[in-house]
């Protein structure tokens, strides 16, 4: 019993552990309640290429010493925005105009990271995550950002429901639709800067995907579904960080995989019309 | 075989060619609007107007323009040239007193929504941002419910209803938004007789009471049986005005071409649109225009 609790409560004696959950949990939140509108919208691939765009605006921020998560998001930001304009102009299919800006951003960040020389950041920390490295401003810059996330969600959620929904029924009863979408990308943009530090431009898509899927699978409900993937966001977190401390491995990773776990479980176990519903007779009109 | 009604509120076809006197009546008005996508013409020189407290059924074949038509009234497609007045003002001004309802076709079934949760997005734009539903909202989506008779159903998920239950669900979030013209992109298409019987009966109750009701349709005995009056289009406007002068032998195949078989004084209209007549199935969502290949 003693061990039990030893294991849980020694780490939370180390103040980068600290630092390190209150990061994790915190994009485990983030991640879970914008991704259940990635899944919805069917944007994943999106969220991956918006990550993969961060890396050279992280480089730059470096360079001209800029704080990397400004850095990181205006290149976020401008990516998602990119992708909407590329897929217009070009007339292309969004997958391929996403394939083209995905790799050829990431290319830049790492050419740009190249020409540094005595480069003090860790490339692979960047690329993995390495939340134990979590400063406490980082931590502060992290809190806001998180934060203001999560109240344009709170303010916005029927309106964003609603255009993801049905956009030609939304906008045609007057709510912005196309407004809402590039404040839904922006939100995309800080989320994953938000979610760098924890797990890494090359797993953040499944912070944003993976928790949001497990919950679809539990429930028939939107307003359940949000809240239920923001648990299962949290609590992965939670048990990602202290299993990769107690086995000494990749923070980001071990979430990632903890988050992945759940999900196999669930999609074994779970009942085709959500955990809590019985079937309902669907009978013909 | 085309029963004539009799109707009260509106004025003689004369009045309604009056330009400026159908104008300053009109729920709706076009004049000479082409609309199309890229560089695809769907709709060429229309100029139409629809009187407030109408119930106004647009027929023509696939690809005609008849989703487009609706497209440029609700504000969701800006028309190439021409002028289009909505409720006094330009499309989309006064978008909170219009409840437009897409094709089945555009809808993600699989979206994690129940009905009720469907009916309350009728209510959305009016509660604005930042305010949860309140008792009078509640109270709109449960009458609306009742009224397409889902009340029972209001907790199953939109994917596991039938194609006729859907088209009440979605007729429900319509009713709920309590809108001044409803703009619906077949709203009985691919549904059982009684749903349609029943879905019409309140649309009717709807412009008794003075409200617009804009509806694309194949079916052209529920356009005759059914409507006041009947916009028939092949991109252009080839007929305008009460059903029973409008479904007329010669228009008909001047608008359908070769697909009418006329048989012992009925009507058969050979359209291609067979698809449409499926119930709502359960594909991905993608955005169904009238000419898609």
């Amino acid at each position: 019993m003693d061990a039990a609790a030893g294991a849980l409560l020694d780490p939370l004696g180390f103040g980068f552990f600290q630092r390190a959950l209150v990061a994790s949990v915190l994009a485990g939140i983030t991640c879970a309640v914008v991704g259940s509108y990635v899944v919805l919208k069917g944007l994943a691939f999106i969220g991956d290429a918006v990550a993969h765009a961060a890396f050279p605006g992280v480089v730059v921020a470096f360079i001209v010493g800029a704080p990397y998560v400004l850095g990181g998001g205006i290149a976020a930001f401008l990516t998602a925005i990119g992708i909407g304009w590329v897929t217009r102009r070009a007339r292309l299919r969004a997958d391929t105009a996403i394939g083209v800006v995905f790799a050829g951003t990431f290319a830049l960040g790492i050419f740009l990271y190249s020409t540094i020389r005595g480069f003090v950041g860790d490339l692979f920390g960047f690329l993995v995550g390495n939340v134990l490295a979590v400063t406490a401003e980082d931590l502060f810059a992290l809190l806001i950002l998180g934060g203001l996330v999560l109240a344009i969600v709170a303010l916005l959620w029927k309106e964003l429901l609603y255009s993801t929904f049905d956009p030609l029924g939304a906008a045609a009863s007057g709510l912005p639709v196309s407004v809402l979408e590039y404040l839904f990308l922006g939100l995309v943009a800080v989320t994953i800067v938000v979610s760098l530090q924890a797990v890494g431009i090359i797993l953040v898509v499944a912070m944003l995907v993976t928790p949001a899927a497990t919950a679809q699978l539990l429930t028939v409900r939107f307003s359940r579904l949000i809240s239920l993937a923001a648990l299962i966001g949290a609590g992965t977190a939670v048990a990602g960080l202290y299993l990769s401390f107690w086995l000494n491995v990749a923070s980001g990773a071990t979430i990632v995989l903890v988050q992945s776990a759940l999900f196999a479980l669930v999609l074994l176990l779970h009942r085709r019309d959500g955990w809590w519903r019985r079937p309902a007779a669907a009978s013909a009109a | 075989m085309t029963h004539l009604r009799t109707d009260r509120r509106l004025p003689a076809i004369d009045h309604a060619l009056d330009a400026s006197h159908a104008r300053a009546h009109a729920d709706v008005w076009l004049s000479d609007v082409s609309a199309g996508y890229a560089e695809r013409v769907a709709l060429e020189d229309v100029s139409l107007a629809v009187e407030a407290g109408s119930l106004l059924a647009v027929v023509g074949p696939n690809g005609a323009g008849k989703s487009t038509l609706l497209k440029v009234m609700a504000g969701l497609l800006r028309p190439w040239r021409g002028r289009v007045e909505v409720l006094g003002g330009p499309p989309g001004r006064e978008a909170r007193r219009v409840a437009y309802v897409p094709q089945a076709e555009t809808v993600d079934w699989h979206f994690p929504v129940t009905a009720r949760d469907v009916v309350m997005m009728g209510r959305y734009p009016r509660l604005g941002a930042a305010r949860r539903p309140g008792p009078d909202d509640r109270r709109a989506v449960e009458e609306a419910l009742a009224k397409v008779g889902m009340a029972d159903q209001q907790h199953v998920q939109i994917g596991r209803l039938s194609g006729g239950q859907r088209r009440r669900v979605f007729l429900a979030r319509a009713l709920a938004a309590d809108p001044a013209l409803y703009l619906l992109d077949e709203p009985v298409t691919g549904i059982d007789a009684t749903t349609q019987e029943e879905l019409m009966d309140i649309l009717e109750a709807e412009a008794g009471r003075g409200r617009t009701v804009v509806a694309t349709t194949h079916d052209l005995a529920c356009a005759a049986q059914r409507f006041q009056r009947v916009a028939m289009i092949n991109r252009r406007l080839i007929a305008h005005g009460p059903a029973s002068l409008v479904l007329d032998q010669a228009l008909l195949s001047r608008t359908y071409g070769g697909h009418l078989l006329v048989l012992g004084g009925q009507t058969v209209l050979l359209d291609d649109a067979h698809h449409h007549d499926q119930p709502a199935s359960d594909t991905e969502p993608h955005y169904h225009d009238d000419a898609a290949p």
